[in-house]
Order: structure tokens, then sequence, then C-alpha cells
């Protein structure tokens, strides 16, 4: 019993250390460190500032513009490097604040049982039968288009999903037999929550989380497209393609450079996300008990 | 080796050197042999990990999760000339189901929801006898539901699996497993989820069958008293060996192998009270087995020799073959005899419940039930599932908000819900679960388990807290290393000692144990009931043992208490109960409690062939 190797660390970290042996979670992670290092670096390396007019209109690729010129004759190279940072920040941090939101609702839900958990449910359902695009236009059209009110809307909009999965998993946790020891010796009530309940869904949580992350870049993205995310003349893989779509079957690099940037980091979340699913699955087949 | 030298009488099934090799290389099972004549019942027991249940499986020409089966041949009623093991997968297939069935352990998951148990006994004749006339399939469908003793009309084969008792789904799983009047059928621990009584009834359906129809039966089980009950003849199986094999009166009265002694002393006595044997350390997995005979580390007769070389498989007697240099030797097969406890003189009691009622909206799963208990006692509280014995254990710890009752604890009255009770009346009583694997929570380790009792009660810095934890971890065996993993780190018996630990961390006056041995082997549960035996004593714990065995009750407990439908049939010194019953249920619950020998047997084993 001695000589077995202990596992410590936090739970999530665990998982992610779980789900790393699998070839999809590898190339997910290296997928989207990739693009959060252009992101990030990016301004650095990046030949001219993104809102100087350096040359003419969609000038095509070479003669110093690897990627040519946009719609007004700046570098879209420079304007990809720079644009990746909005996109990373703001899908990160809808989600998270949709994850948070969530997690809290379906956990008090799920632990409460009996009319609380109906209440939550239900408005939940009411929050749900209204379109993300719908009900962030709703209140950027109200109070103006800014960075934080976006993020913040992406990510209520997401509550209502994260409400019900983390219902649902956490479902069948409070019914085992540790939380009831935990109710009889009077522990409180947030703390079974955070401590008893939540380390035992951490799995399906961060699977969830990267599931939120895909549809934040892909909303935040829609939503530059459509005018209401990073004003200009601030570069951002979204609102690049939104400017640059009238040209785009005779220029097309303007609009599918960021568009293939937005693509790739979604697609390495998503392959995060389905590795870590994978360790679930995995669990639940090993069979226990006897050899 | 041995010869197969039967070769006159019928055998169901005739096993060779079985192997089961890991994926890794190293085997689970290995030098298996055994022959289970035609109506005869081969009990295998064993531990967890002993690979019983991997035989049974092989028997079918399965091998779990990546094992394979790499050597030694299945012949299948007397036909020696095929080795099943041998067989391509297509007419393995055929051969499944008609001619060796199996009977899984929890019919309710083995049983398709979805489809009435009509349809589903139906589909196993189509399956493997297409051509089958509809009025042939209905007549054999209710010559077998007979033959297991269910209704045979249409109303009930309508139904749906949900709809059926426990028993009834068991029946049902047998049902499947005989209707094509197999040569072989393997139950893998078939009545372990069920009651005595309903598992009396299916042990005495399996015997019949057997024996009316010529079925051979491979029961595997971890209860030596199932095994006294129902086998002709007895394999014991430890770390992937057959240890002894033989006739079930030789291995019952004069078993060979030092761990079929320990195993036999480890298992508590209906009429007198004895000191349980346990064995030292824990069996071997298969990757790190010692070499010599695997038993060595752990048996009180070993010596330099038995570590050597691995030990052949001998036949000491007739018919009585065993894995061991010293067969014969070790601990007495009958553990000492003890007296049963003395009735203390009636102090102040601790624990005062008078009337405790519990409804769930119609339903009233406690009526009116009345006991003390005195400080330092155990009390045994005794009733099959449904008699409301776990309900009244939680009402006592706060968890069933539905209670109408006065419960005193030292005089106090208790709140109905832990949360409305006081800091002092939450640590005098700790409650452990039936299941460590449900009670512990798998994401946190045994410092942080323990750690959550002890903060709960105490306020400490870091260095005493350590201190404490690691305390009450020596107290029930476990060493200081423990803390720092996880519960499925550990085995079985290790977690329920983790759990006792975590309640002790509160420094509790009553303890109230909830089942806790039910899902454990018989060795491991001889242990914790030393270890509690002894708690009691050294911390002059009060103890409500809830249970329905009344072996371990006879072994355990100073009174019982009998529920029978949420009511008090019967409270007195457990000698008394237990020897002289005044309630008919209590007489019915002795009645059907298996012991392990064969004075209770309905039916004597078959004789024996002479060789």
């Amino acid at each position: 019993m001695s000589s077995l190797p202990t596992l410590h660390g936090p739970t999530w970290f665990l998982a992610f250390r779980e789900a790393s042996r699998y070839r999809r979670t590898r190339i997910g992670i290296a997928v989207t460190l990739l693009v959060i290092a252009l992101a990030l670096l990016g301004p650095l390396i990046a030949p001219y500032r993104p809102d100087a007019f350096v040359g003419r209109p969609f000038m095509p690729p070479g003669g110093g513009f690897l990627l040519g010129t946009d719609f007004r004759g700046r570098d879209v190279l420079s304007r990809l490097l720079y644009g990746g940072i909005p996109v990373v920040w703001m899908s990160f941090a809808a989600a998270s604040i949709g994850m948070v939101l969530g997690v809290t609702v379906g956990l008090v839900a799920a632990y409460s049982k009996g009319w609380v958990d109906e209440f939550l449910m239900r408005v939940m359902d009411v929050f749900l039968s209204i379109p993300l695009i719908i009900f962030v236009l709703l209140f950027v059209s109200l109070i103006g288009t800014k960075e934080w009110l976006v993020v913040l809307l992406v990510g209520v909009a997401h509550m209502p999903q994260v409400a019900r999965i983390t219902r649902g998993v956490a479902a069948d946790i409070v019914e085992r037999e540790f939380v009831q020891f935990a109710e009889a010796l009077s522990v409180p009530r947030w703390r079974i929550l955070w401590r008893e309940i939540l380390p035992n869904i951490t799995t399906p949580l961060l699977v969830e989380f990267g599931i939120r992350i895909v549809w934040s870049i892909a909303g935040i993205a829609a939503l530059s497209v459509m005018g209401y995310g990073i004003q200009p003349p601030n570069a951002d893989w979204g609102l690049m393609i939104n400017e640059n779509r009238g040209r785009i079957a005779t220029r097309p690099l303007p609009v599918l450079a960021p568009g293939l940037c937005i693509a790739i980091f979604a697609f390495g979340i998503n392959m995060i996300a389905e590795g870590i699913a994978g360790t679930i699955s995995g669990t639940s087949r090993k069979s226990g008990g006897e050899a | 080796m041995i010869q197969a030298t039967q070769t006159e009488a019928r055998f169901a099934v005739d096993v060779r050197g079985l192997r089961v090799e890991l994926p890794g290389g190293g085997d689970i099972v290995d030098d298996v042999s055994f022959s289970i004549r035609a109506g005869e019942v081969l009990g295998v027991v064993g531990e967890s990990g002993s690979g019983k249940t991997t035989v049974g499986m092989a028997l079918l020409g399965f091998a779990r999760g990546g094992a394979r089966i790499t050597g030694g041949t299945v012949h299948i009623a007397g036909d020696t000339s095929t080795n099943m093991l041998a067989l391509d997968s297509e007419k393995k297939r055929l051969l499944r189901g008609k001619t060796v069935a199996y009977v899984p352990q929890d019919p309710a998951s083995a049983l398709n929801p979805s489809l009435r148990i009509g349809l589903q006994l139906a589909e196993v004749i189509e399956a493997h006898e297409p051509s089958t006339q509809r009025a042939e399939i209905e007549r054999r469908i209710e010559a077998v539901m007979a033959a297991v003793g269910l209704p045979t009309d249409k109303v009930f084969l309508e139904r749906y699996p949900h709809q059926l008792s426990g028993g009834q789904q068991q029946r049902i799983g047998i049902g499947m497993a005989v209707i094509l009047a197999p040569k072989l059928i393997v139950l893998d621990e078939p009545t372990t989820g069920l009651d005595v009584t309903t598992q009396n009834k299916i042990l005495d359906v399996v015997k019949k069958l057997c024996r009316e129809q010529g079925i051979g039966a491979l029961h595997v089980t971890h209860d030596l008293s199932v095994i006294a009950n129902i086998a002709d003849q007895i394999m014991v199986m430890y770390s992937g060996r057959v240890v002894e094999l033989g006739r079930v009166e030789t291995i019952l009265t004069d078993p060979q192998h030092p761990y079929t002694r320990a195993l036999l002393g480890a298992v508590p006595e209906l009429r007198y009270r004895t000191q349980l044997t346990t064995i030292p350390g824990a069996a071997a997995r298969p990757a790190n087995r010692p070499s010599g005979c695997f038993f060595h580390p752990r048996c009180p007769a070993a010596e330099p020799a038995c570590k050597a070389e691995p030990i052949g498989f001998t036949e000491v007697v007739a018919r009585h073959w065993v894995r061991c240099l010293n067969a014969g030797s070790g601990c007495g097969t009958r553990p000492e005899r003890l007296p049963d406890p003395a009735m203390a003189s009636g102090g102040k009691p601790v624990l005062d419940v008078r009337a405790l009622s519990v409804s769930y909206s119609n339903y009233r799963v406690l009526d009116g039930v009345s006991f003390t208990a005195d400080r330092g006692e155990c009390l045994a509280i005794v009733g099959e599932s449904g008699s409301g014995k776990s309900t009244l254990s939680r009402a006592l710890i706060g968890l069933v908000r539905q209670q109408a009752s006065t419960v005193l604890f030292d005089g106090t009255p208790l709140a109905p819900r832990a949360r409305d009770r006081s800091r002092q009346q939450l640590q005098a009583i700790q409650y452990i679960f039936q299941s460590p694997h449900n009670s512990l929570n798998p994401r946190q380790t045994v410092e942080q388990l323990v750690g959550l009792v002890y903060d709960t009660f105490h306020r400490t810095d870091r260095n005493r807290r350590r201190e404490a934890i690691a305390n009450v971890l020596s107290q029930v065996g476990l060493t200081p290393e423990t803390m720092n993993v996880f519960p499925d780190q550990l085995s079985g018996g290790e977690r329920q000692r983790v759990a006792i630990a975590r309640a002790l961390a509160a420094d509790p006056e009553i303890l109230v144990c909830d089942e806790i041995t039910s899902a454990l082997d018989v060795s491991v549960r001889a242990a914790i009931v030393n270890l509690l035996k002894e708690l009691k004593a050294r911390r002059k714990l009060t103890m409500l043992f809830v249970t329905h065995n009344l072996a371990l009750v006879r072994n355990l407990a100073d009174r019982v208490l009998v529920l029978h439908k949420g009511e008090v049939a019967e409270i007195g010194p457990v000698g008394e109960v237990i020897d002289r019953p005044r309630h008919a249920y209590t007489r019915q619950l002795l009645a059907n409690a298996l012991e392990a020998d064969l004075d209770h047997r309905v039916e004597a084993p078959q004789p024996a062939l002479r060789a």
C-alpha cells in the first residue's frame, strides 16, 4: 500500500495529466498554446502598427506585405498578429463567467432538490429560450458596444447550459453516502458543495469549459463580424473578416487568414475537451474489483 | 497433477491446467484443474482477486478486460475429443447459453428492463433453436417457470423486470440459464444481493434443478455458509491458484490447507461465541506474488522450503487435493470458544429511544420503536431488508427528517435533524456506512477524510492535527503513511478501517455501524469484527450494530433487538434471543440463517464415487 505512487494536486490537474495520455489531448494542447503564443507575442514581432495605413487597399501578398493589405491599405499580417489577444481573452473570460454562474446555479439546484431546484431550472429554461445573438444585441444596442459588456453577456448566455450539465452530473453525487456523512456532521452547506461535491464533477466540467470556450470564440467572432465586438481601428480576427469580406472572391487572404486562426484555436480547445472527455469514459470502462 | 480417472462417470465438465494471462504477461489464474459430475455443484470460494470469477468466465470461453485464456482444456459433458477453449468464436457462441449457461450476480442489471420477462425467456430459445414452434416455446417457458417456483400464468409473464422482487428476478435469471437444458451452469454469486430467506429459496431451486436435470453447476461465492449448504465439492482458491479441492464433507470437517483452515476459523458460529481467526497481511496481487507457495508470507506453518519452489497439487487422501507442503498444519480448524457476555447491571442508559416512528408520505417505515442502550454495550439490530433497521440507524444520527419521537441522549432530547443538534451531540454519535466505497469521498486523501471529522470538533495547529490523525489510524491498524493515499488505492478492508478511524476521530460515545461488514471478504470481516470488539473494550464505546447476519451478532453483540416490519419483535441478551427465541419472526430468521457446517443442510451431499 505504501509502495503505491500517490497522486497529488488539485483534481483539475490530475484530470489534465490523465487526459494527456491521449494523442488528441497533446495535439490540442500544442495547437492551443501555439495560437495563444501567436496572440500574446504577435504585437512584439509585427512589422507595422495595426492601424497604420502602409499601402494601397487590397494589395496582393509580397513586397514587404507577407499577406497583402486590407481594404484600407493596412498590413494584414500585422493586424493578424495584433488581433489575437481580444479573441483569446474575451473567449476565456466569457466562458469563465458562464462556468462560474452556471456551476453555482447547477450545484445549488442539484443539492437543494425540491422547489429550489425546480425554480432555478425553470429560470434557466427561460434564459435558454433566448438565442445568444438576439440576447447580446438587445443589451448592446441599449448600453453600447463595450468589450466588457460583450464578454459579460456571452458569459451569461452560457449559464443555463452549464447549469443543466452541472445539475445532471451532480445529481448522482449528492445521493452518495459521503454527502450524507457530511450532513450528519452538520458540515456547512457551502462546504459540502465546494469540497465534497465539486471535486467529483471536475472532469465533466472541464469538458464543458472547453466546449464553452469554443462557443465563445464563435459567438464573439460572429458579433465582431456583425460589428458589435471590437471597434475599428483596433485589430480583431472577427472584425477583420467583417472588414474585408467585400473582396473575398478576388482577395481571399485578409478574410481567410483570421478565419483560419479562429478555426485552429477552436479546434485546439475542442481536442483538449475531447481528451478529457475520454478519461471519463475510460474510468467507467475500467473493471473494478476482482482481477 | 490430477489424472482424469473417472472416465465411467458422466462429467458435466472436466477442466485441466487452465491458465488465464494478463495482457502484460503474468497470469491471473494458472494450473486450475477440476471436474464436476452431472447433477453436482462445485462451490468455488476465495477472496476478492483470488481468480474465482475468472475461472467461472473461462468455462464460458470468456476472459475479462484484455486478459486471455492461454492454456488448458475444457471438456464439456463427457465430450473428451473437443476442447471447448480451442473452438472458434462462432462455435463457442453456439455453446454458450445452450450447453454452458451463466447466472449473473445482479439479475436487475442482466435482464433487459424494457422487455417483458416472457419475451426474454422466449428469446433465449429462439436464439439457439430458431425453428421451435410457438406452442413448444410456451410449453417450455411454463415448465421452466414451474421449475424455478414462479407463477406460470400469462399475466405474470407479461410483467417487466422492475415489477418483480430481487428474488423473483434471480429466479428468472436461473430460468433463462436452464431453459435450454444445459449441461453446465456457472453461477456468479447469485444470492449476494438477496435476503437470507430469499437466498435459501434460490439455493434450493438451484440444487433441485441440478439434481433433477443432471446439470453440473459451478457456484462462485465468497460466503462459506452458502457453499456448505449447496456444494458437493469445494474448491478453495488463493491468489490465482487452487489451494484445496475436495468433497464438501472432508473440507469442512478436515481441511488440509492452512488457508482453508484460517478461512473456516474466520466464520462466526451461530450457536456460540468464538475468537475469530484472522490472517495477517493481505493477498498478493498478480504482479507481485511471492516465490514458492503464494500463501507462505501469511501462513502460520510456513517454513523455508515453502518459499523455494512452486508447490504441486497433490492428492492427500482419495478425491482431496491440496497445494501445500505441510498439509494439515496451521491454526486449528475450530476457533476458540468464548462464553456469552455477562449482562452488565443496568446503569443509566446512554441512549433512550421512546416511540420512534418514521413515515414517508403514507408508508410507515418505523412504528413506535422503543429501546435503550447502556454505556459500553453492543446492541445488535437485526432484521431483513425492509424491516426499517437502516432507517432506524439513520434517524439516530439525524438524517431522517420525517421522524417523530423522543430520543434521549444522556438524558437530553436529540433534535430530529443533525443540523439542529449541538456540537456535543453531533460528536457523541458517529455513524459508519455499509459500503466504504460510497461513504469515502474518492477525491479526498485519507488525511482529508479523517481531517473533516477532526476539524469539526477540534481546533488545533497542523502538527497536532496530523499527529491525532496518525493516532486514530494506528488504532484501527493502519500506518501513518495511509494518510497520503486516496480511498481507491486501498483494499475494501482498509477502506472500512479508514471509515472507522474517521468515526473515532470525533471521539464518540456511540458508534452506529450499518452493515459495515457485509461488503467484505470473510477473513477481512473477521479482522474488522475483532477490531470493533477491541475498540469497544478499550474505549468503552456503546455500539449499535445493524446487520442481518445472526452468527455475527452472536459473536459481537451483548443484546439483540429484532426488528420486524418497523416494530420491535424481540429484544434481549444475545444468548437468550438466539438459543431461546420467543417471537415467531425471530425463529423464522434463525431457521433461515445458513451455517457453515453440514448439520443444517436440507439434503446430504451426493456420495463420492469410489475410485
